[in-house]
């Protein structure tokens, strides 16, 4: 499974005077197993990208290939797009509805046409999956769970749909340190245990450095970078410019360095800042 | 009189079903200066939102008391001279926006209070001007971006002239541009002689408080300088709570035999501080 | 097409028709309406239509911002012109097979289309110039004589304010439900209708859901503000007549008596 993307264009209100290009000439690829992170502030195109992966807006021009399939072809049905590619929203604990957790989880296998052993087992997985214990919670009504619980819930509802590519859009927004370093884990979590794409948005930059394996940065509409955390990190002057942020750590490493402290500038986590500064002063 | 609100003895409980109770707030005590900034921290269910609500009246105690400029939450005649001076501003900026003009929503607390009308326009002129939205005075507020219309709830709260405004968690949905803002407007308006009360998540956003409480399970259970809680990282990780990259690595630096002062918290202290070793 | 819907939407602008009060415009509206059910031939909707176009202009809303809103109504209106057009017995004007239509068929489905033509663009025309508080304080205003009967005015008026200002966010809010369940494979289109009702529950659920949140939220932020009903509650924006509005309502006396006199005419 890998996910190419070619000069994908879209534009929003086209022929109004409201008209806007929402993303202009985008490309990459992303190889199969990979954690990719997405950055880019609010309006930046990001989340009309993400809904151009699962289909649910249509391109003005462009192609998305999966796996070779070119999913912006009239011919690839809706239903073949959502077996293959699983889009959790923002805040997706805003579109529970059944009485039961169990049932809730069931909607997206059961929109997929599988029988009902199957659907069983694939809730049951997917529960146990974001971290939840499947006995307790499945005859639950999904309205009585904390704030984090219910997300998680969200998020099983579309990993039991079990996507070769998983997509989150910002999955920690509003959650307490807690539940945020939770939801973190069970991205990865997820992500070993299928060994399939997960494409994540946050605006954290920290936990992007944390999780990604490649990260993509969308500025008006555009494509601006694509590389491994350290590539991308080490631009700090140009990120800057487009109002983001690095990492905590190495916005303190370029501070030392700026000073006249000569320590190391690729540096993520923060032991390896730790070891830099020890070595630098001793 | 320097206090302006006190809390004695609180006790707070949620009535959920018959019989059935939860205690929200469990034997809180504290006061808060005038002119102070007090960071309020805690995981989700520590008591924190509760206690926030009790002290603007809009829960009154099950036990204790809440005296806000010397008056008594419980004493309905004073309740709307309480949520006059001790004004709110909650998490969902979509939520606690009135009305669909900008001007109109500011105006909307005045109006409330029985402000006459000359007065009202110069109020919600000043207050859209100190967070800097008076362009936008004629916009919808749902063509405003999150951390605009969170603004505006400010501007609102402004214009009832609060001695004291407590933020219920303003900047939890915001992206990192409209958490800045919103800090920014905080910490001017601190500046400005208000007693700003701020709930929080984020240790970054409490760091620039005078005091920090920190609540869990309904209790106090550390209230001191950002300087003194952030020393605790041990205590702080074991309650569920994040502790500053900075104060965590500060802390490691320490143990490596790297004396950096308790004081140093900032970014910028750090970068200073860590400067001057070589 | 959520965005084209304009019907109850406000246009920012200060022209003379913007600064008119709330009380005539409302009456004006409503009275225009009326008229248009008195008129009864080509004169009277030229006036009809000159008198809109005259207002219009003055608005300095464009044009097509106000054709936008007859957009969602575009079916009603070919469904009642198709209708009339059809059916109104008459002198046959053209024929084919058992298709008859005649002059009044086409006459009647001329007039209704443009009645409703007319009657959307002039309504909206009230919501586009009036910001919406001040039309809600001008229906609390005008309602006033009724809150002696007992008739809760204030709290009308102030469901209306609360409705105008979260009616966008609910849009917004079901566009969002919608694609979230579409992307885990709901199926919105295909099936009957009972099939398509019962599709609508993931939508319609969390939608309460959403309604009842907003308004939890709400109830507790206009607490926190004072909010204690009309009582001793001051306004902003005072409401009084101008001269332009005295003027306003003498214009509109010379409207209604042109429309009267039109029915003569013809």
């Amino acid at each position: 499974m890998s996910i190419e993307v070619k000069n994908l264009r879209h534009i929003y209100d086209k022929g109004l005077p409201t008209e806007q290009v929402a993303l202009d000439d985008v490309s990459f690829t992303i190889d199969d197993g990979k954690l990719v992170g997405i950055i880019g502030h609010t309006g930046s195109g990001k989340s009309t990208l993400l809904q151009h992966l699962n289909g649910l807006l249509k391109a003005d021009s462009g192609n998305i290939l999966i796996d070779g399939v070119d999913i912006t072809d009239k011919d690839v049905t809706m239903l073949e797009i959502r077996k293959k590619i699983g889009l959790v929203f923002q805040y997706p604990e805003y579109q529970l509805f059944e009485e039961t957790v169990e049932k809730d989880v069931a909607f997206g296998p059961k929109n997929l046409g599988l029988d009902e052993e199957e659907i069983a087992e694939r809730v049951k997985e997917a529960l146990t999956l974001v971290g939840l214990d499947y006995e307790k919670v499945k005859d639950k009504s999904p309205f009585d769970l904390s704030g984090g619980q219910k997300r998680r819930v969200a998020i099983a509802g579309v990993v039991a749909m079990r996507p070769r590519v998983l997509i989150l859009d910002e999955p920690t927004a509003g959650l307490d340190p807690k539940s945020h370093q939770d939801i973190l884990q069970m991205v990865k979590h997820i992500h070993a245990t299928f060994g399939n794409i997960v494409i994540f948005v946050s605006h954290n930059m920290d936990d992007i450095a944390n999780l990604s394996d490649q990260i993509l940065v969308i500025s008006d509409g555009k494509k601006i970078m694509d590389g491994t955390p350290l590539e991308v990190f080490g631009k700090r002057d140009e990120l800057k410019a487009m109002g983001l942020s690095v990492p905590r750590v190495t916005e303190l490493m370029a501070r030392l360095k700026e000073k006249g402290l000569d320590v190391d500038q690729d540096i993520l986590d923060i032991s390896k800042a730790e070891e830099e500064i020890v070595r630098v002063l001793k | 009189m320097s206090e302006i609100i006190k809390i004695e003895n609180l006790i707070f409980e949620y009535i959920k079903e018959e019989e059935e109770k939860t205690r929200a707030i469990d034997g809180v005590s504290f006061s808060i200066e005038k002119g102070s900034f007090t960071a309020i921290i805690g995981k989700n269910g520590s008591g924190k939102s509760t206690l926030a609500k009790n002290v603007n009246g809009l829960l009154i105690p099950t036990e204790g008391v809440v005296y806000v400029n010397g008056m008594d939450t419980k004493d309905d005649s004073k309740i709307w001279d309480i949520r006059q001076s001790c004004g709110m501003v909650f998490q969902n900026p979509d939520n606690q926006l009135v009305s669909s003009i900008v001007e109109d929503d500011v105006a909307f607390g005045p109006e409330n209070i029985g402000v006459a009308p000359a007065e009202i326009r110069t109020r919600v002129d000043e207050a859209l001007k100190a967070v800097g939205m008076e362009s936008f005075k004629t916009k919808a507020p749902h063509l405003l971006s999150g951390g605009q219309k969170q603004r505006i709830a400010i501007a609102g709260a402004i214009a009832m002239k609060p001695d004291c405004i407590i933020f219920d968690e303003p900047t939890a949905m915001l992206d990192p541009k409209g958490r800045d803002e919103i800090m920014n407007i905080i910490q001017k308006l601190h500046a400005e002689g208000i007693t700003v009360v701020l709930i929080t998540h984020f240790m970054e956003e409490a760091a620039k408080a005078d005091r920090i409480i920190i609540m869990d399970e309904g209790k106090v259970v550390l209230d001191g300088s950002p300087v003194d809680v952030f020393e605790k990282r041990d205590f702080l990780k074991s309650i569920n709570l994040d502790v500053p990259f900075e104060a965590e690595l500060c802390a490691r630096l320490r143990k490596r035999g790297i004396e950096i002062p308790k004081e140093v918290i900032t970014l910028d202290e750090m970068v200073n501080y860590l400067c001057q070793l070589k | 097409m959520i965005r084209d819907i304009t019907l109850g939407q406000y246009y920012p602008g200060n022209s003379l028709i913007h600064r008119l009060d709330a009380r005539l415009k409302i009456i004006v509206a409503l009275l225009f309406i009326v008229e248009l059910f008195v008129v009864n031939n080509f004169y009277g909707f030229v006036i009809a239509t000159l008198a809109l176009a005259i207002v219009v202009a003055v608005s300095r809303v464009p044009v097509g911002f106000i054709f936008r809103g007859l957009k969602p109504i575009l079916i009603i209106l070919l469904f009642t012109f198709a209708l009339n057009i059809f059916l109104v017995k008459g002198t046959p004007l053209w024929q084919w097979h058992s298709i008859t239509i005649t002059y009044e068929g086409v006459n009647t489905a001329l007039f209704m289309g443009v009645r409703l033509i007319l009657l959307i663009a002039g309504t909206s025309l009230l919501t586009l110039c009036t910001k919406p508080l001040a039309l809600t304080d001008g229906i609390e205003k005008l309602l006033y004589p009724l809150s002696k009967l007992g008739v809760p005015t204030h709290e009308i008026a102030m469901m209306m304010t609360i409705a105008l200002r979260f009616i966008p966010t609910l849009l917004e809010e079901t566009d969002k439900i919608m694609k979230a369940q579409q992307a885990r494979g709901a199926d919105f289109e295909s099936g009957n209708i009972f099939k398509k009702i019962k599709n609508l529950i993931p939508i319609i659920v969390p939608l309460f859901v959403s309604a009842f949140r907003i308004a939890m939220d709400l109830a507790m932020a206009m607490e926190a503000r004072c909010y204690r009903g009309g009582k001793g509650r001051t306004k902003m924006n005072e409401m009084k007549y101008h001269l332009r509005d005295y003027i306003g309502y003498l214009l509109m006396f010379a409207f209604l008596a042109l429309v009267i006199l039109s029915r003569s005419f013809g």
